[in-house]
């Protein structure tokens, strides 16, 4: 591997708070130093660009049996972008839910060497990995899905936190792991009874504990453990008009969880636009993201990504069961359902956000509005949820809408006008600068999934970094069209060390690194005594066939965690 | 003596995960827990057993045969490699590769079983979920067009009749179970009831029951040799079931209307779940059969029927599709594994396989090797060779071997790794 300097560029390195000054960056063995005496050293010619750190995606659904169950459900999908195999890479399909080896060369190709995978079902977790091994050129995580799992309701219900934690340490080790994944807490149990929940109080069925319950005892168990990210939380009520108020009122409910040290946040709720919704049915459905974002904006424990809607066909995808049924009957599309012993459940549902429709445009407008009205750049970062509000592909898109207005009005004009009388966009003047891209798409992703090498240019941080070819001294927000052009295809992306994308071409394939918790409670004996108990009785499989072998990660990225 | 415990079964769909093999001296001299097929598969594993490669049925070295088979497939227009049910996920990817490498078609065996059910999945979803979730909540179960008591042998007992659940407390005696079939079985023996219907008449009574769940009156007083009142009381069971499961078999993938009959299935059920849960499950045949068509997906989009001839995958099912390239005569070459086409192909297309130049990995003698140019012992997955694989439901578990495969044969995977290797060499060359 030739150590490389990339040279010239503008350098946006929020962590390390340099914001567009010109320099230098140093990559030796696959990190970042600070000098390098090599006279072997390949030159990278940044001059005149834009240097950040590799894009670091903190929710997309990658691999595993959600997004292949949509692949296998999508032949018409796959027909309109199908990619030919080459020298250096494999051939696919692409669009809405792209096969493994074309996610990582898209991804790296916009300048994104880190993808966190956020719905892993414990019971098919070798799935997600063996999806993983086949993802190119990204370092990968995976959150494993507590929310609905029989053994999160027992230890909840009984509010025996000791067990919670060992049984929240054994399970990410078990499935390997990254984090606390909570969909719709109670509602995917109740809709294994065709039932849901509407809010934080209602009961689980056969469990008599409340969502409320579960979400502030998995919180509190996360920060006691100190889990590198906090709880990854898909609120109840998902897509149900006037959610707004339910979304607060969780945030509410985590406000006095005591953050593990070191930081401030105790959820993160995920693709909130889905979340903000004001109104009572779709017919009047208005945005609430404002009153989200004041609250954001007031309690420093929260952060969101923001789910951007596209106008586009994709494929929604959820561990929220209930919901896609509900969305299947909206839309009339095909539905596929996946119940999942125990632990729990997916529903799967093509669909098509339309310019013209009312609904569709107001949701584009949350997203936007989400990503401006919050003022903490480090609490509110890009996501589409892909492929949920629109394929990956499309962050350019939603890049420029938040660094100029104008594109913004472009794509205002052509949208039902429901999207002026019923939200606040038309009237936000703010634009986002490179420096707060840089944020909300790297390096506060990285700092709130605790990925403390990733997201900065500092010594020692991986080699992961991506040159975009666009000046920020001659660009302005009229010229959104250079600035897509240029973020959809990095001039260079450096993953550990290797310069594996040029001109938006990729150049090499190397695999990349898997991260899990490895970790161990004190009382963990104790633990598996009981959960072997129930696992004789309540599961198909035996348990000794349960955990994932390790071998199922090429590169393994165990971390242990220190307060344990 | 060693005893294995928590061995994965590898036979049906159903990989029974507790089999305990006893193993003496690498022979295996005794195996519990598992049913009758799965006794004799571990037992009988050296009987008939392939132990050299082989050229034009002449014993070769390994080598010589590898090269042989990368040779035919490098050189070959339109390559066809089927199977893929038998092996592990690792060697459905390197298959998945090496047809990409020379422009080839893989295909596996949903070709000629339950592809009917994923091209009806492709055009209206389908409600379905694991077996676990059948064991702990499934009080009314419906076996339509299936016989698990002979294709199956533990599902009954292990998932879907017999078993306590977390809210089937008595087993048994809380699920109802009803067998929907053209004849009298051993499952339906079991059965709380049986409807006698007459053959390839599903669709018009799945329609009809369709029609009974919305509450319409049917005119008809007799469909496909079912009373309509009993169709409307079926139709009245199923919408006050807690939470029903339907399993189907190939019954319903083989009559005249094919992937209609599961369109109308998968709706029926999507139907049931505005009055209650319900959910439906293919008994999938063979042991890794789920996996060969999970892995393609995730690799080119396609579960079966992948032409990947112009450099990117396309999918037909009835163009792409083994027995339509070889009836048509456009296969050129074949590689076959983990399945046995000689056997259960249309004696045409067969016949073609025959013709050209075919390589088959195989650990016994079979109806291929017999016809095959190129035969390429391997060692069987479960027994001899771990590996990941899928069960009927798409839950992932890795098979454990319990003795060493003969000596000099070696797995799926590595044989198609060296394949694979003469391959890239060649077209490096041309």
């Amino acid at each position: 591997m030739n150590d490389i300097i990339v040279k010239g560029g503008f350098i946006f390195d929020p962590l390390n708070d340099i914001n567009g000054e010109k320099g230098d960056i140093l990559i030796s063995n696959g990190k970042i130093v600070a000098e390098n005496k090599n006279r072997d050293i390949k030159v990278v010619d940044a001059t005149g660009m834009v240097v950040m750190p590799g894009g670091v995606d903190i929710h997309s659904h990658i691999a595993g049996s959600k997004i292949n169950a949509g692949r296998m459900l999508r032949p018409e999908d796959h027909r309109k972008d199908v990619v030919k195999k080459t020298k250096i890479t494999r051939s696919g399909v692409g669009y809405s839910c792209p096969s493994t080896f074309i996610t990582g060369y898209r991804y790296a190709q916009m300048g994104y060497t880190s993808v966190l995978e956020p719905a892993m079902p414990p019971i098919s977790a070798r799935h997600v990995h063996e999806e993983m091994a086949d993802i190119p050129l990204l370092d990968k995580a995976a959150y494993t899905l507590f929310g609905n799992n029989l053994f999160t309701l027992k230890y909840v219900k009984a509010g025996d936190i000791e067990m919670l934690k060992a049984f929240i340490l054994w399970l990410l080790r078990a499935t390997k792991g990254y984090a606390v994944k909570i969909v719709n807490p109670g509602g995917v149990e109740n809709w294994k009874w065709g039932k849901n929940v509407s809010g934080l109080d209602d009961l689980v069925i056969n469990y008599e504990v409340t969502p409320r319950q579960i979400v502030t005892s998995l919180a509190k168990a996360n920060e006691e453990l100190g889990l590198p990210h906090t709880i990854h939380l898909h609120c109840n009520n998902l897509g149900v008009p006037g959610n707004y108020e339910t979304t607060i009122e969780t945030m509410e409910a985590l406000k006095s969880i005591k953050p593990k040290s070191g930081r401030k946040t105790t959820v993160h709720v995920v693709h909130c636009q889905f979340n903000a919704l004001d109104g009572d049915t779709w017919a009047n459905v208005r945005s609430g993201a404002s009153k989200i974002a004041k609250y954001v904006n007031s309690h420093e424990h929260v952060s969101i990504d923001i789910g951007q809607v596209i106008f586009t066909d994709t494929t929604t995808m959820t561990g929220d069961g209930p919901w896609q049924f509900r969305l299947s009957n909206l839309s009339g599309n095909k539905w596929v359902n996946k119940d999942v012993e125990m632990e729990a459940g997916a529903g799967i549902v093509p669909y098509t956000y339309k310019k013209g429709n009312p609904a569709n445009s107001i949701q584009w407008a949350i997203g936007l509005e989400l990503a401006l009205q919050v003022y903490d750049p480090w609490r509110v970062y890009l996501t589409t949820d892909h492929p949920n509000g629109g394929p990956f592909t499309f962050y350019p898109k939603v890049i420029t809408w938040l660094m100029s207005r104008a594109s913004r009005n472009e794509t205002m004009l052509e949208i039902n006008k429901a999207c002026m009388r019923r939200t606040n966009l038309a009237n936000d003047y703010r634009e986002y600068s490179f420096n707060e891209i840089a944020i909300v798409t790297r390096a506060a992703t990285a700092k709130a999934v605790g990925l403390t090498n990733k997201g900065h240019l500092a010594p020692g941080a991986d080699g992961d970094i991506s040159v975009y070819d666009i000046n920020p001294l001659n660009w302005a927000p009229s010229k959104y069209r250079d600035l897509e052009k240029a973020f959809t295809l990095a001039k260079y992306t450096i993953k550990g060390g290797e310069l594996v994308v040029k001109d938006g071409e990729i150049l090499s394939t190397p695999p990349g690194s898997t991260y899990w918790i490895d970790s161990t409670a004190p009382n963990e004996g104790e633990l598996v005594k009981d959960v072997e108990v129930d696992f004789r009785d309540y599961y198909s499989i035996n348990f000794r066939n349960y955990p994932v072998e390790e071998t199922y990660l090429p590169m393994s990225h165990p971390i242990k965690l220190e307060a344990v | 003596m060693e005893i294995h415990t928590d061995v994965i079964c590898p036979f049906c769909g159903c990989l029974c995960d507790d089999i305990e093999v006893t193993v003496d001296n690498n022979k295996i001299i005794n195996v519990k827990n598992s049913c009758g097929i799965s006794r004799s598969k571990f037992m009988n594993n050296e009987i008939n057993r392939i132990y050299h490669p082989s050229i034009d049925g002449k014993t070769v070295s390994y080598e010589e045969a590898v090269k042989e088979a990368a040779n035919i497939l490098a050189n070959s227009v339109r390559p066809l490699i089927y199977g893929l049910s038998k092996i592990d996920n690792e060697a459905i990817r390197k298959a998945v590769y090496l047809t990409e490498l020379i422009g080839g078609v893989i295909d596996n065996t949903a070709s000629i079983c339950h592809g009917s059910s994923i091209i009806a999945r492709q055009t209206v979803g389908s409600s379905a979920s694991s077996l676990g979730e059948v064991k702990n909540r499934g009080d009314l179960i419906i076996f339509w067009g299936s016989n698990p008591m002979d294709s199956h042998p533990r599902h009954l007992a292990r998932y879907s009749v017999i078993p306590k659940g977390k809210y089937i407390p008595n087993g048994r005696k809380d699920r109802y179970v009803i067998v929907v079939d053209v004849r009298e079985t051993r499952t339906s023996k079991l059965a709380n009831e049986f409807i006698m219907v007459k053959p390839d008449s599903d669709f018009e009574i799945i329609q009809c029951l369709r029609a009974a769940v919305r509450g319409e009156k049917i005119q008809s007083e007799n469909i496909g040799g079912v009373p309509i009142n009993v169709i409307e009381q079926l139709a009245n069971r199923m919408k006050s079931a807690k939470y029903g499961c339907m399993f189907y078999g190939l019954g319903l993938n083989h009559g005249s209307t094919k992937h209609l009959n599961i369109e109308a299935l998968y709706s029926l059920i999507s139907d049931l779940n505005h009055y209650t849960k319900f959910v439906v499950n293919p008994m999938r045949g063979i042991f890794n059969v789920t996996g060969a068509g999970v892995v393609p997906t995730w690799l080119t989009g396609y579960p079966f029927g992948v032409d990947m001839s112009r450099g990117y995958p396309r999918y037909n099912p009835g163009e792409y599709t083994s027995i339509d390239l070889l009836a048509r005569k456009e296969a050129d070459a074949a590689l076959i594994m983990g399945s046995d086409p000689g056997g259960t192909f249309p004696i045409g297309a067969a016949k073609r396989l025959a013709k050209i130049p075919t390589i088959t990995l195989e650990r016994k003698q079979t109806p291929t090797t017999m016809l095959s140019k190129v035969v390429i012992p391997v060692s069987t997955l479960g027994i001899e060779s771990s590996g990941g694989v899928y069960r009927m439901d798409e839950v992932p578990l890795e098979m454990r071997k319990v003795v060493e495969p003969p000596k000099g044969v070696g797995t799926d995977a590595k044989v198609l790794e060296d394949i694979i290797a003469i391959v890239e060499s060649l077209k490096r060359c041309n």
